[in-house]
């Protein structure tokens, strides 16, 4: 059973207030949908957790099974379990899905992040590339080099399937994909909650919670907790936009 | 040609020459030379290999152009050789060429076992040819290749056995005139190999030259003479490495290619001196009508490298590539750049040439594309990427393009730049640690010229950045 617990946290960014004061929980097996508009603070939240540089929790506390994770490098974060798929994640020129899989699970193990992979991985990334629709020749094209946004965003969610982490922060995994697109992600999202996985999933727009319910919605304005609630408020949004849930100047 | 991963095997061991050999040894020495470079210097080496009258008078005409030519201005670093402090000729004590590593002084055979040379050429190479000092110490090629008419002997031998065929190319591809440091090598040459492919005849498996210097305060000359008859090819390999000395030592090589009528010449060095050695490498080559030359260099270790991969494409249709991937780690200078000179119509260049700096390290790149009047449709591509990891650490980019031809095609691009913040956090949320996702994001940036290498190599040079970046820590 793994929780990630987000606690009062107030995050700077270049010296500017990002979040003010904003707290969560996910747990296996369960969807956390973050929503609303721009710049209402959800990547904020997602780098926070990550860890990126330049992203300062002044206070409050982040928490995986009860301890803190503030003091751990993003490395160290990762290989605790917490896996973010990027919004817009960087092309990686002269890197392949594949290379990076086997360094990723290389390290996992403790070996040497060039030491020779399980032949088995090959096949495990083909996979979840059919999974979410891409043709095996993506394990070894140049990681995000020319890709489209929905491209980028398959491969994003095949590495949540290889890897096997046991919380998964998806930053708007639906943008830039089509309908069929989006009912892969989420159909992907629904079974790794079955896996027992913890989900903190970012989006815009509801359509993505078409295919699959969430257990959780929480929606950001402005830095802070505007409303919470259960999978009504993913409808509420999906049909009538944020304008009924955020104050009149949203 | 088997694909052996030699590396993971052990073979390969994939570090720094200072790393794997450590310091120098005494191993025995027959004859030394030092002093200060004369006629009777000069001589003296001549008499000692027993050499025809014409290549006694072409060391001493190359002396007399050492002695007028102005010390070249262009290298940095060089100022530090005191050419009166050198030995120019050390042969050590050996009972003469040997056929079986077991003949080998142990003193010598260990420096080459510990760089695991003898394994890569019972795996791989058709032939191989091991200088020790100033003296060829090794020599085998496999029975096919005299079955075949290819001729590879130690270069002294083929100046004895060959001359008519030596005499045509030797010092003429590469002329003594073209510097002071050129014309001090034609006058001390010593060592290196000598290979002839009769016309048709296509060597797959590489042919490979290693040249190790054995002490400090030593200057080697080795001259390596590769002529590729019609349609023929072949692909030699060059290997250099040195054990860690108090002092420097001097490397001043050369090396010639002649590919006649559509013949191919492939050349890779993979160059990996201890951080002793002041390495001059003169390279040049020429293609017939037709021909192809391919230079590629993996340039890790050395103090300071001087090299200039440089074709002379002659023929119509010729054409060359130059690949040199350079690295510059602590305080210690690469100084490259790539010449192709378009003496005819429809040729093509292509120079590719990627460096990293880093921990104070510098990297020049200077690169001359020659298309004069007449080479019509000549086509060059240069590309200069550069990785430089901190601010300590620098690379120069000075291509030059010398274009008299109208219809000549030449095209450019350097980029210089530096890990993006970005792509660290990307790997490191993946799992990697600092050093891991610089290793990898460095990795990348060689990617695409991995590739050219040959794929044993291609390993070792892998693991080698791999070892050598993750001694790195915080890269900022």
């Amino acid at each position: 059973m793994t929780v990630l617990e987000v606690k009062d946290v107030h995050v700077e960014v270049e010296g500017k207030e990002v979040l003010r004061g904003v707290s969560l929980k996910v747990a296996s097996g369960e969807i956390h949908a973050l929503m609303g508009p721009n710049g209402s603070g959800k990547s904020t939240l997602a780098y926070a957790i990550a860890g990126k540089p330049g992203y300062e929790v002044k206070s409050g506390d982040i928490l995986l099974d009860g301890e803190s994770i503030l003091e751990l490098e993003p490395d160290e974060r990762a290989l605790k379990g917490i896996f973010l798929g990027f919004q817009e994640p960087p092309p990686l020129p002269g890197i392949r899905l594949l290379s990076l899989v086997n360094a990723v699970l290389n390290k996992k193990v403790g070996k040497s992040i060039t030491s020779h992979g399980d032949p088995a991985v090959y096949k495990r990334v083909v996979d979840a590339l059919q999974r979410v629709g891409l043709t095996p020749a993506y394990a070894s094209r140049e990681l995000n080099v020319g890709f489209s946004g929905g491209e980028k965003k398959r491969v994003e969610v095949a590495q949540a399937l290889v890897v096997e982490p046991e919380v998964v922060i998806m930053d708007e995994p639906d943008s830039g994909l089509d309908a069929d697109g989006v009912r892969r992600v989420a159909e992907i999202l629904g079974e790794l909650r079955k896996q027992g996985k913890a989900l903190l999933v970012i989006t815009h727009y509801a359509r993505l919670f078409r295919y699959v319910i969430p257990d959780q919605v929480t929606v950001l304005w402005d830095g802070r907790v505007a409303v919470r609630g259960g999978s009504e408020l993913a409808a509420q949004i999906e049909n009538e936009g944020y304008k009924n849930i955020l104050p009149p100047e949203a | 040609m088997s694909r052996v991963d030699l590396e993971r095997e052990g073979i390969l061991p994939a570090k720094m020459a200072d790393e794997i050999l450590g310091w120098a040894k005494p191993a025995p020495t027959e004859v030394e030379i030092r002093g200060r470079i004369s006629r009777s210097l000069v001589e003296e080496i001549s008499k000692i290999k027993r050499e025809p009258d014409w290549m006694r008078r072409l060391r001493l005409r190359a002396l007399e152009l050492f002695e007028k030519l102005p010390t070249p201005r262009w290298v940095v670093g060089v100022e530090e050789i005191d050419l009166d402090e050198l030995s120019y000729y050390v042969k050590p004590e050996v009972s003469g060429v040997a056929q079986s590593w077991d003949e080998l002084p142990k003193e010598i055979r260990e420096y080459y076992e510990k760089l695991g040379i003898p394994e890569l050429e019972a795996k791989i190479l058709a032939g191989l040819n091991v200088q020790f000092d100033s003296e060829t110490v090794y020599h085998k090629t496999k029975e096919y290749l005299q079955k075949k008419g290819v001729i590879m002997l130690p270069m002294e031998e083929a100046v004895r056995r060959y001359p008519d065929l030596v005499k045509k190319y030797f010092a003429r591809i590469f002329p003594a005139s073209d510097h002071k440091f050129a014309a001090l090598h034609v006058a001390l040459w010593s060592g290196g190999a000598f290979v002839y492919v009769p016309p048709g005849v296509k060597i797959y498996e590489p042919i490979e030259a290693f040249f190790l210097i054995g002490k400090e305060l030593e200057a080697q000359f080795e001259h390596s003479l590769i002529v590729a008859d019609e349609g023929s090819y072949i692909h030699f390999i060059e290997g250099c490495s040195a054990p860690m000395y108090k002092s420097y030592s001097f490397h001043d090589g050369m090396v010639e290619l002649y590919a006649h009528r559509n013949a191919t010449i492939k050349f890779t060095t993979i160059q990996n001196w201890s951080r002793n050695v002041i390495n001059f490498n003169n390279k040049r080559g020429i293609a017939e009508e037709g021909a192809r030359i391919d230079w590629i260099e993996g340039s890790i270790g050395s103090k300071v490298t001087y090299v200039y991969p440089s074709t002379v494409l002659k023929g119509e249709g010729s054409s060359s590539t130059s690949v040199v991937i350079q690295l510059a780690k602590g305080q210690y200078i690469k100084d490259t750049g790539s010449k192709m000179i378009h003496l005819a119509p429809n040729t093509r260049s292509r120079i590719v040439n990627k460096s990293i700096s880093v921990d104070g390290g510098v990297n020049i790149y200077r690169g001359l594309i020659r298309i004069p009047r007449g080479a019509r449709n000549a086509r060059s591509h240069v590309e200069c990427q550069s990785l430089i990891l901190d601010d300590r650490s620098y690379a120069y980019t000075y291509p030059h393009n010398q274009i008299e031809e109208p219809t000549a095609q030449v095209t450019h691009e350097a980029v210089t730049g530096r890990l993006g913040e970005e792509q660290m956090f990307y790997l490191m949320q993946r799992g990697l640690a600092e050093d891991e996702a610089v290793s990898m994001l460095v990795m990348g940036f060689l990617d695409e010229i991995m590739t050219e290498l040959p794929f044993e190599y291609a390993n070792v040079l892998r693991r080698v950045i791999e070892i050598e970046f993750s001694k790195l820590g915080g890269v900022g």
